[in-house]
């Protein structure tokens, strides 16, 4: 047996099994799982509550995923055109934020953000508004938090393909009369595709089931599914019911990376 | 392709400089191309022919100087607003788009009318012989076709100017002498006039109406192939295209037209004196090696006359290469036809008289 079979049975398949199992099971008055077999887990998914809150789950994660892409091409393009040397030293400088824990990385931000915070000093200071904004425990708050973790990301992958395009290409097409919006549009973007597809996949995601920046950053008014599920395996003991909220986002993302891989089936 | 400019200049370069950081790349270079020529820029790689191109094309902007295509300063117009289109050393075809889908890109980007686009994608498929192929994509194809799309993809387009940088570089030897042949009889019958880029001498030889030899960001000669190989006017010239023996001699005396000079050794060559200087005493000449036509009698027709031995014999298929030594110790390379007659075959250590016309004897300039 191969060592990445080995590896994929150990943490994929192993706990998937586990909470597969556990999502068709029921708990007892004090939160134990009982191995008896229910759908009742299934049928509390459906309840038009958290059908909503996974909804808007998504269409926070769709946003984020936007936003990461128009911030992120350019500077993955950018970075891709660079000459070679300078390439490892740009990447390095976006990787740099992340060495520090993402905890104080997403505290950083509370501090910036709040209504004592220095973006509200500042912008009271050049009297652009009169009163400081209200960003913290909102959703744009829960926005920006969520697009400056998974930027890198959506970057990296992109940055990849770019750094593989053939300049060559990007040449014939402004030497066939294609001007720069057209030579992107019919040319870099079809040919950056992978990159893209990747990046989408990577934001959008994990952007999905994210918990603690919704938790932090949007207070308890943004509750997302992620803080759902993170809910019912601690304070609301409810291991079954987490499991198949789990097991639904799972099937989901799945489906929609089959139908994304097959309309495209030379994406490679 | 309407001639409008029959036999007027359709590129024409004025003092054309290339700075990059630290150096120059091309260096105040004036040419004029003439409608319909076929003009190749040979050189060897990092002599400027590539940049040159590139400003033509207008992938670089010159630091210096103006760039004119059909009478208009098109010196700092970007690439798509260029009326000229480029066949790439790598092709660069599009990976993404089938055979039609790149032939038809210029004309898609152009916004040419659907059934106009069709019929003239059809009009160059055909012409480069790629019926069948329409669907696939590049991917599928072998190098020779690849390099036939990128062609078709550059005169379905119809420009003025046709850049073509490096582009039978990839083919294999006998794939490269086809499309040779092909690209001069496409040229003939589009009229189009065609800037090749090459620093494979055999190839400038063979297509070109005019040569442009360029050396370190200059032109070093220009004229079409017999005056480049018959008449080099300097030592790079002479030793880039074809072989050539490089000699120094000083000018004994002058007679007309011709002029006496002595090589070391004191060997006495008769020389065409066009291109000497009236005050030149110490000079350089070329000699091919196939000029010097090899004797086993003296023959007093030919201007030139020396004794010489068969020192090495060098068998090359179609001809023999031989190095012969004087008397005086001068040493000449030599290219005689293999001849299939053991009778009049030479040899190693075989005393031969070699002659050699005195037009064959070339004064060039340091270079």
């Amino acid at each position: 047996m191969s060592p990445l079979l080995l590896w994929m049975i150990a943490f994929v398949v192993v706990p998937t099994l586990i909470m597969f199992v556990y999502s068709f099971c029921q708990r007892d008055e004090l939160g134990q799982v009982v191995f008896s077999f229910s759908l009742d887990s299934y049928k509390r998914v459906v309840d038009p509550t958290y059908l909503k809150i996974m909804s808007k789950s998504i269409l926070y994660a769709a946003v984020t995923t936007f936003i990461c892409l128009l911030a992120g091409y350019p500077v993955a393009y950018w970075v891709g055109r660079a000459p070679e040397n300078a390439r490892n030293k740009l990447l390095t400088l976006i990787m740099i934020p992340f060495w520090t824990s993402f905890l104080i990385r997403t505290y950083a931000w509370i501090s910036i953000l709040k209504s004592e915070g220095p973006l509200n000093a500042a912008l009271l200071y050049v009297r652009v508004i009169a009163a400081p904004l209200e960003i913290m425990y909102t959703p744009t708050a829960v926005i920006i938090g969520l697009v400056y973790s998974y930027l890198p990301f959506m970057i990296l992958p992109i940055y990849g393909s770019v750094e593989k395009l053939d300049n060559a290409l990007i040449e014939a097409a402004f030497d066939l009369g294609a001007g720069p919006v057209r030579a992107f549009s019919n040319v870099i973007v079809p040919l950056t595709k992978p990159g893209i597809v990747a990046g989408v996949m990577l934001v959008f995601i994990p952007a999905i089931g994210m918990f603690a920046i919704t938790d932090l950053m949007g207070g308890a008014r943004v509750p997302m599914i992620g803080n759902v599920i993170q809910n019912q395996f601690g304070q609301a003991r409810d291991w079954p019911f987490g499991a198949a909220l789990g097991m639904t986002v799972l099937v989901l993302f799945a489906v929609s990376f089959w139908l994304s891989m097959k309309k495209e089936p030379d994406a490679s | 392709m309407s001639e409008q400019n029959g036999g007027q200049t359709m590129v024409e370069l004025r003092k054309v400089t290339k700075e990059f950081q630290k150096f120059t790349a091309v260096s105040d270079v004036s040419l004029s191309i003439r409608s319909g020529e076929f003009i190749t820029l040979l050189g060897p790689s990092g002599c400027g022919k590539t940049t040159l191109l590139r400003m033509i094309s207008g992938f670089e902007f010159p630091t210096r100087g103006d760039i004119l295509l059909a009478g208009q300063n098109v010196t700092s117009v970007p690439p798509y607003r260029r009326d000229v289109n480029q066949v790439f050393q790598s092709y660069a075809l599009f990976p993404h788009l089938t055979v039609r889908e790149n032939i038809g890109f210029g004309l898609k980007m152009k916004k040419v009318p659907k059934s106009e686009a069709e019929e003239r994608i059809r009009g160059a498929i055909a012409m480069v012989s790629l019926e069948g192929f329409e669907e696939r994509k590049p991917s599928q194809l072998s190098g020779g076709q690849r390099q036939r799309v990128a062609l078709a993809r550059a005169i379905v387009c119809r420009p003025k100017v046709l850049l073509l940088d490096e582009p039978l570089s990839a083919l294999d030897a006998k794939l490269r002498h086809a499309m040779q042949v092909e690209l001069k009889r496409l040229q003939q019958k589009l009229g189009i006039t065609f800037i090749f880029v090459t620093h494979d001498q055999e190839e400038a030889l063979t297509m070109s109406d005019r040569i442009a030899v360029i050396n370190k960001g200059r032109i070093e000669q220009l004229g079409d192939a017999s005056a480049i190989y018959h008449q080099p006017k300097t030592t790079f010239v002479a030793n880039f295209i074809g072989q050539a023996n490089i000699l120094e001699a000083t000018v004994q005396a002058r007679l007309g037209r011709t002029a006496k000079v002595a090589l070391k050794g004191g060997l006495e060559l008769a020389v065409r004196a066009d291109d000497l200087s009236d005050n030149a005493s110490s000079v350089l000449i070329s000699i091919r090696p196939e000029k010097i036509l090899i004797r086993k009698a003296r023959d007093a027709s030919v201007e030139n006359c020396f004794e010489a031995e068969v020192a090495e014999e060098i068998f090359r298929g179609a001809t023999d290469q031989l190095l012969l030594r004087t008397a005086s110790g001068l040493e000449l390379t030599a290219v005689v036809a293999n001849e299939s007659s053991k009778r009049d075959a030479v040899h190693r250590g075989d005393h031969v008289y070699c002659h050699l016309h005195d037009d064959d004897v070339v004064i060039v300039q340091d270079g």
